[in-house]
């Protein structure tokens, strides 16, 4: 049904008219035109597509739109601050967490909202915490190793 | 010698194509250095055997420009796909010509703004094109000096370059900028001789870690890729796809379908497909078209599956060619104490990049413009120039950041959709596969059989060696372990594959050929050397007299802390050698296999590589990580399910590639060999990785894994069998 849904997106009001059945997915890319935010399975398992819904990290594959009506959406595109990355973007940045970087702005909003959890995770629980992301240029042993040095930024260490 | 010409009133003006004229028209004033990737032989081997433009270039594939506000640019075919060039050949590029990174521009795969080029695979960027573009770079040095030279009224050997301009070595305020050398100037110079580059020793950027250039765009989701190009007017496609392979349209009603607001229905011969603006409701509009498809008619690969292939593999073969033979198999026969016959499969991967297969193109008038997730730009420009009639110079192919490819991106299915649509509709389209689409339509590597019969002597040397190989492809397959008596024989040498052995389209993949090769080789070798009762280091030092591999499986023993002790000794330790894109592997690894499961947790993996000279030492080590990683899944799980032209695995609940949980520690060394030209880095290190893991197994439990992969029931069943 066409509805209009008001929403927080990063940090702005926002306004969409839209058959609210949609997925939240492809009204932030098309509609909204924030391509930030990748497909990469459509159907839950690969985390392509997470952004943050009040503080949780959500696949917006699965998430029909009127799921956000006046909740705070975070996509990649506005995490980082008006001067500088988040600390998150920036470990992966100086770990090389990334290879060819299409699973990358799922990985972060997940290891971000997952951070917000675990201030000071260990290894197991980052691994437990990010194990439904994938990335087939195998660049994970880096991720777990950005996560921490993020961890370290953030709370001050283990 | 120095040698170049000047182009410019030259009589062979006209033996050169319009193409350089053309890019001195678009790229307005500097220094113009066009070049050739120097060794394109053995590209033509190593090629995907998939997309052959047509036309090869005469004079050069790629070209600098020094630029009136000082930036250098490299313009090349070339795309980035994750495997980290657009930083390593700005490393090159920046060091040779002594220009700061950040001024370097990498403009890649555009076909309008760059020279042809076959295309991005076999780990070709930096072992063909490294050479040729540092030495481009170093030419360009050479002509700012004399330039300079003129300029500053100073003979050329007494300048020197730093940092973006020219200057007096004995007087160094008497300087100038290549930016003032290049203003209001056409310069043109065409690479001929090779030039001399820089020392090792003189390396200020090469050969040292640096940070992803595209890492920022990366992380803040501005990085565009093909899906992410958004036109006024653009459509999105979602196109009818048969049930299976093979399976043909009988009818198709759309009345629904049509009856969705903003829905548009193109029918034209078998194609149908929906286009809106929003890619979800064309999705929902197609799933509302009521289709009915044929039964294939039966042929012998329609009853073909996962477990019958390898047999109808075998029956399929062609004739074998023998590709290498040294010595006498029947003396070596008669040498031999004890002789092994195994047979090794491994099975249909998918590439399952994270990006799947996308596409815009924008067709007005008679020239289009295309924006595609490719390894290939100018293969995929002659495909839509041959699907819409246009002259290939009216196709513009622009390439966008590619998120991953592995060789599945050389094929290009979803541009001539995308193009066709674009003609039928009148409209600019997008079609991006969905997950289903990809794991339909990727052109897998083929499942693959490897025979080995070979013999050792009572001393435990391998007395003989024979080696038939079927639809894996020639690559990995030749022989580096001396032994006096062999032969290696392939039965259909390329990863295609002949009419009517695969059930689907089969192509490169990461390594083609290589994976399956060396898991059998070293497999087989292991098999030897826990026959013979000799430690399997020991074993296959033993067989090398080539320097490099001995240092490469010595350094990795070392690293590991390896201690000699004869196969199976419990500890679930392996080892295994490989070959690929010029580059020496060795790797040991270390698991535990659960008894009661047949569950085996990789927990460690060391490789050792002797790759020549390495121009981003981070870069290459984050390569080989991606390599053992992306192999765990091939040795461990990956392998489709199908029945004739059915798909079983449609996404990744079913079909598993390696996450977080599965990853061992892994350590990278790269042997310092930097007096020798740079090898490839993107796939070597993936070749071990099903052997080193059954090696590994056997190690600790005693059994034998033939086939890949090696999942638990697979694993429990060998270990009954002891
Ligand atoms: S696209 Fe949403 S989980 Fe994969
Ligand atoms: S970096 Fe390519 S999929 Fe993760």
């Amino acid at each position: 049904m066409e509805e209009t849904l008001r929403f927080k997106l990063n940090g702005k009001p926002t306004t969409v008219t839209v058959d609210s059945d949609r997925l939240l997915l492809w009204v932030l890319r098309t509609d909204l035109g924030l391509t930030g935010t990748k497909y990469g399975c459509g159907e839950s398992f690969c985390g392509a597509c997470t952004v943050i819904v009040d503080g949780e990290a959500v696949r917006s594959c699965q998430t029909p739109v009127k799921e956000v009506r006046d909740k705070e959406v975070v996509t990649i595109e506005g995490l980082a601050g008006e001067s500088a990355l988040h600390p998150v973007q920036k470990a992966f940045m100086e770990h090389d967490a990334l290879q060819c970087g299409y699973c990358t702005p799922g990985m972060i909003m997940n290891a971000y909202s997952f951070l917000r959890k675990h201030p000071k995770p260990s290894v197991a629980e980052i691994v437990e915490g990010m194990e439904d992301d994938l990335c087939r240029c195998g660049a994970h042993n880096r991720i777990i190793r950005a996560i921490q040095a993020a961890a370290t930024e953030m709370h001050g260490g283990h | 010698m120095n040698e170049y010409q000047y182009w410019a009133n030259d009589a062979e003006e006209a033996a050169f194509p319009m193409d350089r004229r053309r890019f001195l028209k678009t790229s307005g004033t500097g220094i113009f250095l066009f070049f050739k990737i120097r060794d394109i032989s053995f590209i033509t081997q190593e090629g995907p055997g998939r997309v052959l433009p047509q036309t090869l270039p005469s004079d050069f594939n790629a070209y600098l420009k020094i630029g009136e506000d000082g930036r250098v640019a490299c313009y090349t075919g070339k795309i980035e796909m994750g495997q980290g060039i657009v930083t390593s050949l700005a490393q090159m590029l920046a060091d040779e010509l002594d220009v700061h990174i950040d001024n370097v521009d990498m403009v890649m795969g555009d076909t309008d703004l760059c020279p042809w080029d076959r295309g991005t695979f076999g780990s070709l960027s930096t072992r063909a094109f490294g050479p040729s573009l540092r030495t481009a770079a170093a030419e360009a040095r050479r002509v700012l000096i004399d330039m300079a030279s003129e300029r500053l009224k100073v003979p050329a050997k007494d300048l020197a370059t730093e940092g973006g301009a020219v200057f007096d070595r004995t007087d160094t305020k008497t300087r100038t900028s290549y930016a003032a050398l290049a203003k209001g100037k056409k310069i043109e110079r065409h690479l001929t001789d090779p030039v001399v580059v820089k020392k090792p020793s003189e390396f200020k950027i090469m050969s040292k870690p640096l940070t992803r250039r595209d890492a920022r765009d990366k992380v803040t989701g501005k990085a565009q890729y093909a899906g992410d190009i958004q036109l006024p007017g653009m459509l999105y496609a979602k196109i009818l796809r048969p049930p299976a392979h093979g399976a043909k349209l009988i009818e198709a009603d759309t009345a629904e379908a049509e009856k969705v607001k903003g829905a548009r229905v193109i029918r034209d011969g078998e194609l149908v497909a929906v286009l809106h603006k929003y890619p979800d409701v064309a999705q929902s509009a197609l799933s509302k078209i009521k289709a009915k498809f044929g039964t294939p008619p039966p042929t012998p690969l329609s009853a073909v599956d996962d477990r019958t292939i390898y047999d109808h593999l075998l029956k399929a073969a062609p004739a074998g060619k023998v590709v290498a033979s040294g010595g006498d198999l029947t003396a070596g026969e008669k040498e031999s104490g004890s002789v092994l016959e195994q047979t090794y499969f491994n099975a249909y991967v998918a590439h399952a990049p994270m990006e799947p297969h996308t596409a815009v193109v924008k067709i007005e008038g008679k020239h289009a413009t295309v924006w595609a997730s490719t390894q290939a730009p100018f293969g995929a420009r002659e495909e839509v120039a041959k699907e819409l009639g246009f002259p290939v110079g009216d196709v513009r192919v622009i390439t966008p950041f590619v998120g991953g490819g592995f060789g599945g991106k050389t094929a290009h299915g979803q541009v001539v959709e995308a193009a066709r649509l674009a003609r039928l509709s009148g409209a600019p389209v997008q079609v991006a596969w969905t997950r289903k689409e990809e794991f339909f339509y990727d052109t897998f590597r083929p499942a693959a059989v490897v025979k080995i019969r070979s013999g050792i002597t009572g001393s435990g040397s391998i007395s003989f060696w024979d080696y038939s190989v079927y639809f894996a492809g020639e690559r990995g397959a030749p022989l580096f372990y001396d032994i006096p008596h062999h032969r290696t024989t392939a039965y259909n040498s390329s990863w295609v594959g002949a009419e009517g052995a695969h059930p689907f389209a089969t192509g490169a993949w990461r390594a083609p050929g290589n994976n399956s090769n060396s898991f059998a080789r070293e497999s087989h070798i292991d098999i030897m050397a826990a026959k013979a009762g000799i430690d399997p280091v020991e074993f296959r030092l033993r067989h090398l007299s080539d320097a490099k591999m001995k240092r490469v499986l010595q350094t990795a023993a070392e690293k590991f802390g390896w201690k000699p002790a004869k196969s199976p000794s419990g500890r679930g330790l392996g080892v295994a050698l490989g070959i690929d894109a010029g580059t020496y592997v060795a790797t040991i690894a270390g698991v535990e296999v659960n008894k009661g499961t047949g569950e085996v947790r990789v927990k460690r993996v060391l490789a050792v590589q002797d790759m020549g000279l390495v121009v981003n030492p981070a870069g290459a080590a984050i390569q080989m990580e991606g390599c053992i990683t992306m192999g765990l899944g091939y040795a461990l799980r990956e392998g489709l399910h199908f029945k004739g032209g059915e798909m079983s695995d449609l996404n990744f609940g079913t079909y598993e590639i390696p996450r977080f949980s599965w990853l061992p520690k892994i350590e990278t060394h790269i042997l310092d060999d930097e007096n020798s030209p740079p090898q490839g880095g993107g796939e070597p290190a993936i070749v071990t990785m099903g052997a080193v893991i059954a090696n590994a197994i056997y190690d600790a439990v005693g059994a034998r894994l033939f086939e890949l992969p090696m999942i638990p029931d697979r694993v429990k069943e060998a270990m009954h069998k002891g």
